[in-house]
């Protein structure tokens, strides 16, 4: 049997999270804007490399950091300037751009390095591991939550960022007043086009810390396609966290521990391609599940209604 | 009445052309300034991109054998966008399509002609079922197609791989490569000095049977009307979900096939290790082609032939093959952007309502 309640498999989940729950934020964003963000992928896939090559020319890792954003807040600009100002259609806007950025990051690469697997060659610079004092000394908790990396507590502390910024500020409240109704929005004086752009640019912020995580964490080199669909994860995880933060965190740690029992897995000689599947197929079947009971809340309300409504 | 319709229409059509030669230019012009960039011989890099493709006999081969799947995906997305399904499943029915005709040549005892046939018939329907499935969860659970579509694609390869190399390897192939396909199960090549092979005669086939569907029977109608306005097609009793399923069907059946044809027509052996690079072009190919299955493979030369053209440079200069990706994303975000040179559309239409009156 696989023993998944050792802190070590529990710190494996967290880790595979982080990357996911930090695009899922950058989603819920742009979900509550009324926009899709298929573009996500594109954009942690170019902060990863920027992330890398910044770091790596500078020696500096706030500067890479910057340059990670940077990047992906450029692929998050071109989305916003195509879909808002000269109405491409914002899903095949964002299908071209992950095209783009698959070719794109390699083509800078090879450019950059002379080399078209992995930036071995570049001498990037890693986000520290931070041990969390006293925590770190609690026995099973510590070693589950101490010692991530700082991006995974950016990430955590994200969900409350977020969250704050959509229900307690006005921003929050004019984003979601487009998401729900842009002409009502616009009628009081709201200017869409202006709201949802700042939601798409933001978004690309958030989600370049997830791309940068992939690069400058998790590995410490970037890869081709080293992304691998992850963004989309994201983008599922927010359709079923219904786009609020705290609903999305959990369907985020959700895949995660699908992906991290992929890995436990693995040693279990099953072939690698069917460990491969593990994330994809969850996301699927997660999104059948949810889609399946939030259908059945639906009719259960029209059912009450019609009761309320026989009984009155 | 009528006239002035057609005057508008003259009006659109021309100004289309015009928005798709801007939008190819304006690609074309990123490219050349990223070549300037990055290259150390820019305009050698340059003359083989845009001459290259027609610099040898061969290499005009090369632009016709790679638009014959290129074609393949570009019916196949037009006929499932054109549903208004944003499926994206093509690449991932490709590459089960060229896997189940690598089994089906590896496996059954069959005659030249029939054997191929078989293989193509197997691999469309795989191909089909794939890209049903998220016409099936959308359609029962209303969840997006294009996220678990994307989903399935990781799927399809992973288990495709799977078959092939755990079933199927030949330890002695010297590379991650099935069996050698038996003689009967091979498209045959046309013409010598090119591998130009017997899938370019199926292909044209397809592109009349899907023009004749689109464009002619009621089913195709029905296609038609709702992925222009479901609800009016569901008000004119047309079964949506019905259109949906078949659609998405085609579409992944299409896909299937080319993988088959690839495989069975290009090679001897089962050789993909990961997804083509040109498996997700069918939506490039599909949006320069209007999704109308007759601009389809027009519009598959045209990027066949930048795909030759990015492969020669690629070769011969500093400049890598990956450069077309960023010809292509632009390509298409222009070309779907409804607003791009919309005062320039303007002016054409107050030009030519103002000289006929």
């Amino acid at each position: 049997m696989i023993n998944l309640l050792t802190p070590e498999f529990l710190f494996t989940v967290i880790r595979v999270t982080t990357p996911i729950l930090l695009a899922a934020m950058a989603a819920v964003i742009c979900n509550k804007a009324g926009v899709v963000n298929i573009a996500l992928e594109g954009i942690m896939l170019t902060s990863a490399l920027t992330g890398v090559l910044v770091s790596g020319f500078t020696q500096n890792i706030w500067l890479g950091a910057l340059g990670g954003i940077v990047g992906g807040v450029f692929i998050a600009f071109l989305l916003a300037y195509f879909a808002l100002y000269l109405k491409t259609d914002i899903i095949l806007g964002g299908i071209a751009l992950n095209l783009l950025t698959v070719g794109g990051t390699v083509f800078v690469m090879f450019a950059i390095t002379g080399d078209k697997g992995a930036t071995n060659s570049v001498r990037s610079l890693q986000f520290p591991s931070i041990n969390i004092p006293f925590i770190q000394d609690i026995p099973i908790i510590g070693q589950m939550l101490s010692g991530h990396n700082l991006l995974t507590y950016l990430a955590i502390l994200m969900v409350f960022l977020v969250y704050f910024l959509l229900y307690k500020t006005t921003f929050g409240l004019r984003l979601r007043a487009v998401g729900e109704n842009p002409d009502a929005a616009s009628s009081v004086g709201i200017d869409v086009n202006r709201v949802q752009l700042y939601a798409l640019l933001l978004s690309g912020v958030i989600a370049s810390f997830g791309g940068m995580y992939m690069s400058m964490a998790y590995l410490k080199v970037f890869t081709t396609n080293m992304v691998a669909g992850r963004g989309y994860i994201a983008l599922a995880a927010a359709a079923m966290g219904q786009a609020n933060p705290v609903g999305t965190s959990i369907a985020s740690l959700l895949f995660g521990f699908m992906e991290s029992l992929g890995y436990q897995l693995q040693s279990r000689g099953i072939p690698s391609q069917f460990i491969n599947m593990v994330p994809y197929i969850s996301t699927i079947i997660g999104l059948v599940l949810y889609a399946q009971y939030r259908q059945r809340q639906i009719a259960k309300k029209k059912n009450q209604k019609i009761q309320e409504e026989v009984k009155a | 009445m009528l006239k002035q319709w057609l005057k508008k229409q003259s009006v659109d059509s021309k100004f289309e052309t015009l928005r798709f030669s801007v939008a190819i230019i304006i690609a074309l012009l990123v490219a050349f300034g990223l070549i300037l960039l990055v290259s150390k011989e820019p305009f050698e890099a340059l003359r083989h991109l845009f001459l290259g493709p027609i610099s040898k006999f061969r290499k005009i081969g090369n632009v016709v054998e790679t638009a014959i799947p290129l074609t393949f995906l570009g019916l196949s997305v037009s006929v499932m966008f054109s549903a208004n399904q944003f499926n994206m499943g093509s690449s991932g029915a490709l590459f089960m399509g060229g896997t189940v005709a690598a089994i089906v040549g590896l496996t059954l005892p069959l005659p030249t002609g029939i054997h191929p046939f078989v293989a193509l018939m197997f691999a469309g329907v795989v191909g089909g079922l794939i890209t049903s499935i998220p016409a099936i969860i959308k359609l029962k659970w209303n969840a997006s197609e294009l996220v678990s579509s994307l989903m399935l694609n990781f799927v399809a390869l992973n288990l495709g791989l799977y078959l092939i190399m755990n079933h199927f390897r030949d330890p002695d192939a010297g590379t991650l490569a099935s069996f050698k396909f038996p003689e009967t199960a091979l498209l045959p090549t046309l013409i010598k000095g090119t591998r130009i092979h017997f899938g370019i005669f199926i292909v044209i086939l397809m592109v009349v049977l899907i023009w004749l569907f689109l464009a002619k029977t009621k089913w195709g109608y029905a296609l038609r009307m709702t992925g222009m306005n479901m609800n009016f097609a569901k008000y004119s009793g047309i079964s949506t979900a019905a259109v949906i399923l078949y659609s998405q069907f085609i579409g992944g059946f299409l896909a299937g096939m080319g993988g088959a044809v690839e495989v069975l027509g290009m090679y001897d052996r089962f050789r993909w290790q990961m997804m083509p690079t040109y498996a997700f072009d069918g939506v490039i190919v599909a949006v320069l082609g209007k999704r109308n299955p007759i601009f389809v493979p027009v519009a598959a030369i045209l990027l066949a032939y930048i795909r030759v053209g990015a492969d020669t440079m690629s070769v011969n200069s500093d400049v890598s093959y990956e450069m077309i990706s960023i010809i292509q994303g632009f390509i298409i975000i222009m070309i779907a952007a409804n607003a791009f040179l919309k005062h320039y559309r303007q002016k054409m239409v107050v030009k030519e309502a103002t000289s006929h009156d």
